[in-house]
């Protein structure tokens, strides 16, 4: 009955290892240790490069995230599959994105770098990972008892396209104020001299895959928050299948470019503190699945038209903000000085969102 | 006997659930459900064929409407 290639289990097996392939390529083209693709990281660092927060060593305004955008509404587009919709609970979502983020910074990735970190050998990962998939199980126990955002709207055609215009602004940006060697700032646009800011793949190599990546994914439907989430709920195992390919791939190509580095200790962009590894990505998770998908999964949403995903991922941009602000992401030293406190209000907010809003439809 | 479930608006996994709820609660051999996107199309579509129904999808503008009988 699906007619559609990517929405088979071919498909989405076939984009996750895409995903695979190219995260992994990044990495040696420039990006940061196991952050071949971050989406929480990179809009932490299209934070930075906005000047939102002034955290030196991760301000870039990452060209993989506007490919993704950009991407998904060039497939949408293609196969009449774009919708401008908006209207169920944004704000709701925004404060989601919030502490999505700051979760995930807790930790030090989203699920996707997670699955990147474990396939490079980061052990630290799994703790992460049993995290988010903890966080997505108390989700999926709200969506049972009829936790519900309501329903969208449909839109003005040109609603949903500022997200992508907004991308495209930022490419321009780029353009018009590109980076200067050895020089914090050009322009508007603030950029890392070090860290992992400065970590990135050359600018069209980085839209290319971001572009790629996008149209694959908007067709697919590929998701890693829904991959648990499916298999928790309805026992269903599609786009589990291609958050497994992904990892798969991943692990053979760094197994081949020679970035595979096995252990708890000294791997790059990370720290060992398991019980935080875990709880900051579970608040992650909790906070995906409430949102209904992983921050991957909102920037297509956001391309193909949807306005609540476009102000969950600037929710996220102003979590970044916030938890680089208020000292509350980690880093490799460990824990920032708020992060605790953060996450236990993250919880309660959470908590909040998801025993009050139940459906009424 | 058909029951039509409206999940227009609801973006996943939401149109899935509220399929799965009347697959369980509801004697009816057959359910349509509407839905406004492509992705909600699909996975309605698959959970009714891991189910064991058929399903036949109509496109009406910028909507669908999935016809789903059980088997058996």
């Amino acid at each position: 009955m699906i007619k559609n290639f990517f929405g088979t289990r071919t498909g989405i097996i076939a984009v996750g290892a895409m995903i695979g392939i190219l995260a992994p390529l990044l990495q040696k083209l420039g990006n940061p240790g196991n952050m071949g693709i971050c989406v929480a990281c990179f809009e932490r660092d299209i934070a930075g490069g906005l000047g939102l927060h002034r955290a030196e060593v991760v301000q870039y305004l990452r060209p993989e995230i506007i490919g993704f955008v950009l991407g998904s509404l060039a497939a949408a587009l293609l196969f009449k599959d774009y919708r401008a919709r908006t209207g169920s609970a944004p704000f709701a979502r925004f404060i989601l994105g919030v502490f999505a983020m700051i979760g995930a910074l807790v930790f030090l990735g989203c699920p996707w770098r997670a699955l990147l970190r474990l396939s490079g050998g980061d052990w630290n990962a799994v703790l992460g990972l049993a995290g988010l998939i903890c966080g997505i199980w108390i989700g999926t126990l709200f969506l049972k008892n009829g936790y519900n955002l309501g329903r969208t709207q449909k839109t003005h055609f040109s609603a949903g396209l500022l997200m992508p215009l907004i991308m495209l602004g930022f490419l321009a940006l780029m353009f018009i104020y590109p980076q200067v060697a050895q020089e914090p700032k050009s322009g508007i646009l603030f950029y890392s001299v070090k860290g992992p800011g400065a970590s990135h793949a050359p600018l069209a190599i980085a839209l290319g895959a971001g572009l790629i990546i996008g149209f694959l994914a908007q067709r697919s439907r590929f998701c890693t928050m829904g991959a648990f989430r499916d298999l928790i709920l309805f026992k269903q195992v599609h786009l589990l299948s291609g958050v497994i390919a992904l990892v798969v791939m991943a692990l053979v190509m760094n197994l081949i470019l020679g970035q595979f580095s096995m252990g708890f200790e000294k791997q790059p962009v990370a720290h060992s503190l398991h019980i935080w590894n875990f709880i900051g990505m579970a608040l992650a998770g909790l906070a995906f699945a409430l949102a209904g998908g992983c921050p991957g999964r909102q920037l297509f949403l956001a391309g193909e038209g949807d306005g609540d995903a476009a102000v969950f991922v600037f929710g996220m941009i102003m979590g970044a903000a916030f938890a680089h602000n208020f000292g509350l992401a980690s880093s490799p030293a460990g824990l920032g000085p708020h992060g605790m406190a953060a996450v236990a209000v993250g919880f309660a907010v959470c908590l909040f969102i998801g025993f009050t809003m139940r459906k009424t439809t | 006997m058909s029951t039509t479930i409206d999940a227009r608006g609801l973006s996943c996994p939401q149109p899935v659930l509220m399929f799965m709820d009347a697959v369980k609660s509801l004697p009816d051999k057959e359910i349509i459900v509407l839905v406004d996107t492509d992705a909600s199309m699909e996975n309605v579509s698959r959970a009714a064929e891991n189910k064991n129904c058929t399903v036949t999808v109509t496109r009406q503008a910028d909507e669908y409407s999935l016809t789903i009988v059980r088997n058996g």
